[in-house]
C-alpha cells in the first residue's frame, strides 16, 4: 500500500510543479538552515573525551572573596599546590600553559614560538593521551624539576622529520630539555583542559614540561593567558606567593562517592583556610568536565541564537508549507471524494495524503542537505575560532532527513484531516 | 468598497486564512527582533577607537631579555622609523580592540579605602601619543623626563592622560586637570585629556574608560611595536619592519603582525559574521512569506475562478476584482502585523533575559508592520491580476 501512495504521491506532484517546487523549497530552505546551525552547536557543545569525561572535576576556590557567591574559575599556586600535596583524588593535574620560544637541533635555526604546557604527570593518563613514542615523565621527575619534556607528533614532524626523538633535547628559551616522549594524534575538541589560558578552540599544544620545572625556570614566563591579581604584587616572574589567580587544576575522581568525598574535602580545605584567616569566604565548588564547559560558555551565545533563528525560519516554512498543502489537498476534493465513494476510509485517505507531505519532505531534507553542506562551507571559510570544526557527520545526515521528513508530516497532519473530512456523497454532487 | 463580502468569504476559509495570518505573525516576530540585532552589531561595529586606525601598522615580538633591552630597542625603534613611509615608531601596549589589556582598579583616596571603577591602562615609549594619533583635548603630552624605565607593571612616572569619559566618570563637573588616583599605593595625577581612546575590548560604558602612561622600553615593556604610516604603504611597511626586526635581533619571534584595520576588523568578525547571517535568514524570511501568499491566493482565485465570473457579469469591474483581493491580502497581513508585534515583544523579552539584548525601540514595529505591508501587496499582485483577467463567460460554463 505505502509503494502505491508513493506512487500516487510522485504523479500528483508532478501534476503541479509550481507548487510541488514551492514546498520543497520552503522545506528545504528552513531544514538547511537548522541542519547547518545545528552542526555548529553539536560540534561545539561536544564531549571532548566521551568515556573518560564523568571521571573529570574542576574544583575551585574563593581566595579572593571578591565575588560574594561563586569561588574563583583560576587557582593560587598556594592552594594548587596544597591540594596537590594532600592528594585526595585518585589522579590530579595542574595546568598552565603560554608560548614558548623553541629551538630545533638545527644549528643556527630561528626559534619557533610554540603552545606549551606545564603539567604534572597525571595529566597524561588522566586525559587518555596516546603515545607515539617514548611516555610521559614520572612522578619523581615532577618533583625533581627535571629538564624533561614531551612533544606532540606535529612538532615532532617539524623539527625531527618524524623520526624517533625520545632521548634528544630540544632548547626552550635557554635551556635544554630532554624529550622523553612524542605524543600520537590527540586533539580534544574544545581544549578543554586549557580553557582559561589559550582558549576553547585554540591550536593544538607542542610541548609540555614538568610544572616544577616551569616554576624552577620561572623566567620561561609560562604563567597563562589571564593572570589574575586581587593584592599589590611584589614579583612579577615569581608568581608562588603573589595575590594572584593563575592555575587550573584537574581531579580524577572514578566514583560518585569519590566525588562527593572530594567535594568535601574541598568544603573542609576552604573552612581550615578561612580560620588561619586567609580566605574571607568559603565558598567552593567542583564542576565535572562538561559543567565546567558549560560554566565557561565555550559555545558562544551567538552560535546559540543562530540555532534559534534557524528554528524560527523552519516554524515559518512549516506554517507556510501547511498552507500549501492545505490549498493541494483542498484542490482535490473531488478525487478524494471519488476515492471514499469506491470504498477507501478515512484512515486509508489519510495515509494517502501523509505519504504525500512525507514525499515532498524527503526531497525537501535532500534540497536541505545541499543548503546544509553549502552553509557549512560558508563556516568553514569564515574566520572564527571553530571554524574548521563545522563539519557534517553520519548522524547529522540521518538528522536531516529525520526532521524534514517529520517536519513535513506535521505540516501534512492538518490539511490530511481537513481534506479526509470530506464527505464522498457532497463531493460526487457538486461535480 | 465594503468589508463584509470579504470578511465573510474569509469566514469560510477560516484555516487557510488562520495559517497566513500565523505565518505573517511569526515571520514579523522575527524580522522585527533581527533587524534590531544587526543595526545593534552595525552600531558596536561603529566605535570610534580615538587613534588614527588608516595610518597605523604593528607588529607584535615575544619581546627583548637581558640588561641591554633599552639599548637595542631604541636601536629597533630607530631602524623602523629609516623604513621608507614610516612617520614616527614607538612602543606601545595594548592597542585599542587588540583583545588584550592591563586593567586595574584604582584607589581614590591615598588611604585606599575607596575603589574607582575597572579602567585599562595604556603604556608607551616616547612620542607614542602622536604614534597612535590620538587627540587631546586639554593639557600637556609627556615630557622627556616622565618616561621613566619599568620595574613592575606599574610604571613609575606619576604623570598619565585620562580619556574625557573617563573624567568625567571619576571627576564629575569638575576640571580634571591636576586630579590623581593611587593604583597599590602610588600616586598618579593627571596632566591631560584624551578625546576618545577604547580598551584592548570594548566593555559597553566602560569601554573608554583608559588611561595612559608613560615608560621607557625596557625588558619589562618590549613586545609591541606600532609604526604611523603612510597608509598607501601599510601593506609594503608590514613586511619590511618585520623582516629589519628579525634580521636585527636573530632570536626573535614575531608572533603575529598587520595593519590596525586589520586588527580591528578581526575584533568585529564575528559580530559582521552574524549580521550578514541575519540578513540572510530576513531574506530568506520574506522571500518564503512572499511564496507563501502567492501560493495561497492563486489557490484562491482559480476556486473562486467561478465566483469572479459571476461577479464580473453581474457589472464588477477589473478593478473591483483587483481590489478585492488587495484589500484581502491587506486584512490578512494586518491581522498578522497585530499579532506579530505582541510576539515580537515577547520575543524580545526572551532575548533580553537570555542574550543580554536591549529592549526593542517601539519605532521597530511600525516600520516592520509597513515593510510587511508592502511585501504582501507585492505577492498579492501577480495572482490578484490574474483574478482580475477572469471573464465574465466563465460564469456561464460549468466545471
Amino acid at each position: 500500500m505505502f509503494g502505491y501512495y508513493f506512487g500516487l504521491a510522485l504523479r500528483s506532484l508532478r501534476r503541479t510543479p509550481v507548487l510541488t517546487a514551492l514546498m520543497v523549497l520552503a522545506i528545504g530552505m528552513g531544514i538547511g538552515a537548522c541542519i547547518t546551525t545545528l552542526t555548529v552547536l553539536r560540534v561545539l557543545s561536544g564531549d571532548p573525551l566521551p568515556g573518560r569525561s564523568g571521571r573529570l572535576y574542576y574544583p575551585q576556590l574563593d581566595p579572593t572573596g571578591r565575588r560574594n557567591t561563586e569561588p574563583e574559575a583560576l587557582m593560587t599556586y598556594l592552594d594548587a599546590a596544597n591540594l596537590w600535596r594532600e592528594h585526595r583524588a585518585d589522579r590530579q593535574a595542574i595546568v598552565v600553559s603560554a608560548n614558548v620560544k623553541v629551538f630545533g637541533p638545527q644549528p643556527g635555526a630561528r626559534p619557533q614560538g610554540v603552545s606549551t604546557v606545564a603539567t604534572t604527570a597525571d595529566f597524561f593518563p588522566m586525559f587518555g593521551v596516546p603515545f607515539a613514542h617514548g611516555a610521559a615523565w614520572s612522578a619523581d621527575e615532577d618533583r625533581d624539576k627535571a629538564r624533561v619534556a614531551v612533544i606532540s607528533a606535529a612538532l615532532n614532524d617539524r623539527l625531527f622529520g618524524g623520526a624517533d626523538s625520545v632521548g634528544r633535547s630540544i632548547r626552550l628559551d635557554r635551556w635544554d630539555f630532554r624529550i622523553v616522549g612524542v605524543l600520537g594524534a590527540w586533539h580534544p575538541q574544545p581544549r578543554f583542559y586549557d580553557l582559561l589560558g589559550a582558549g576553547a578552540f585554540a591550536g593544538g599544544d607542542d610541548v609540555f614540561i614538568p610544572f616544577a620545572t616551569s616554576r624552577d625556570l620561572a623566567e620561561l614566563g609560562i604563567q597563562g593567558a589571564g593572570v589574575d591579581c586581587w593584592g599589590q604584587l611584589t614579583d612579577e616572574v615569581h608568581l608562588e606567593n603573589q595575590p594572584c589567580l593563575w592555575l587550573q587544576y584537574w581531579v580524577e575522581l572514578d566514583t560518585p562517592a569519590r566525588a562527593a568525598a572530594y567535594r568535601d574535602y574541598l568544603r573542609r580545605y576552604a573552612m581550615q583556610q578561612k580560620a588561619l584567616g586567609r580566605y574571607t569566604h568559603a565558598h567552593v565548588a567542583l564542576r565535572d568536565l562538561m559543567e565546567w564547559l558549560a560554566y565557561n560558555q565555550v559555545v558562544p551565545a551567538d552560535v546559540r541564537l543562530q540555532a534559534w533563528l534557524a528554528f524560527g525560519f523552519l516554524l515559518v516554512c512549516l506554517l507556510n508549507t501547511v498552507g500549501l498543502l492545505l490549498a493541494r489537498f483542498l484542490r482535490r476534493r473531488g478525487e478524494i471524494g471519488v476515492r471514499r465513494a469506491l470504498g477507501a476510509s478515512r484512515l486509508d485517505v489519510f495515509g494517502q495524503l501523509l505519504v504525500e507531505s512525507g514525499t515532498v519532505g524527503l526531497a525537501g531534507g535532500g534540497l536541505g542537505l545541499l543548503l546544509a553542506l553549502a552553509g557549512l562551507w560558508a563556516v568553514r571559510h569564515s574566520p572564527s575560532d571553530y571554524a574548521r570544526l563545522a563539519q557534517l557527520d553520519a548522524t547529522m545526515l540521518g538528522v536531516t532527513f529525520a526532521l524534514a521528513v517529520c517536519a513535513s508530516l506535521l505540516a501534512g497532519l492538518l490539511p490530511a484531516w481537513r481534506a479526509c473530512q470530506v464527505p464522498p456523497a457532497l463531493q460526487l454532487k457538486v461535480n | 468598497m465594503a468589508l463584509h463580502p470579504i470578511l465573510s468569504s474569509l469566514r469560510r476559509h477560516k484555516l487557510a486564512a488562520l495559517l497566513i495570518v500565523l505565518e505573517i505573525a511569526v515571520a514579523c516576530a522575527i524580522l522585527c527582533n533581527a533587524v534590531f540585532v544587526i543595526r545593534e552589531r552595525l552600531q558596536r561595529m561603529q566605535v570610534t577607537t580615538g587613534v588614527a586606525e588608516h595610518e597605523l601598522v604593528w607588529i607584535k615580538t615575544d619581546g627583548i631579555d637581558g640588561d641591554d633591552a633599552g639599548a637595542r630597542l631604541e636601536r629597533n625603534l630607530a631602524a623602523l622609523r629609516g623604513l621608507a613611509g614610516v612617520r614616527s615608531a614607538a612602543l606601545a601596549f595594548p592597542l585599542p580592540l587588540a583583545n588584550t589589556s592591563m586593567n586595574f582598579n584604582p584607589e581614590l583616596d591615598a588611604a585606599g579605602t575607596k575603589h574607582g571603577p575597572n579602567i585599562g591602562m595604556y603604556l608607551g615609549s616616547p612620542g607614542y601619543l602622536d604614534t597612535l594619533g590620538v587627540k587631546r583635548v586639554a593639557g600637556r603630552d609627556f615630557a622627556a623626563a616622565e618616561y621613566d624605565a619599568m620595574d613592575s607593571w606599574q610604571p613609575r612616572s606619576p604623570a598619565m592622560l585620562v580619556t574625557r569619559a573617563l573624567a568625567a566618570r571619576l571627576w564629575p563637573g569638575q576640571d580634571p586637570l591636576g586630579q590623581a588616583f593611587w593604583v597599590g599605593g602610588r600616586r598618579y595625577a593627571v596632566i591631560g585629556v584624551v578625546d576618545h581612546l577604547v580598551r584592548g575590548d570594548l566593555r559597553g560604558s566602560a569601554s573608554e574608560y583608559a588611561v595612559m602612561m608613560a615608560a621607557r622600553p625596557n625588558r619589562l615593556f618590549s613586545g609591541l611595536y606600532v609604526l604611523r604610516v603612510d597608509p598607501a604603504a601599510r601593506g609594503r611597511i608590514v613586511r619590511e619592519a618585520a623582516d629589519t626586526l628579525l634580521r636585527l635581533n636573530p632570536t626573535m619571534l614575531v608572533n603575529d603582525k598587520g595593519t590596525y584595520a586589520e586588527l580591528r576588523a578581526a575584533y568585529f568578525r564575528q559580530d559582521r559574521a552574524m549580521a550578514w547571517l541575519l540578513a540572510a535568514v530576513c531574506a530568506g524570511l520574506l522571500a518564503i512569506t512572499a511564496l507563501g501568499i502567492v501560493g495561497l491566493t492563486s489557490f484562491w482565485v482559480s476556486q473562486r475562478s467561478r465566483q469572479i465570473g459571476i461577479r464580473r457579469a453581474l457589472g464588477a469591474t477589473r478593478g473591483d476584482i483587483l481590489r478585492y483581493f488587495q484589500l484581502e491580502n491587506l486584512l490578512l497581513v494586518g491581522a498578522g502585523i497585530a499579532a506579530g508585534m505582541l510576539l515580537a515583544y515577547a520575543l524580545n523579552l526572551l532575548l533580553m533575559k537570555h542574550y543580554e539584548l536591549p529592549r526593542l525601540p517601539l519605532s521597530y514595529l511600525p516600520v516592520g508592520a509597513l515593510a510587511l505591508w508592502l511585501l504582501g501587496q507585492l505577492a498579492v499582485l501577480g495572482p490578484a491580476l490574474r483574478a482580475a483577467a477572469v471573464p465574465p463567460v466563465v460564469a456561464t460554463r460549468s466545471v
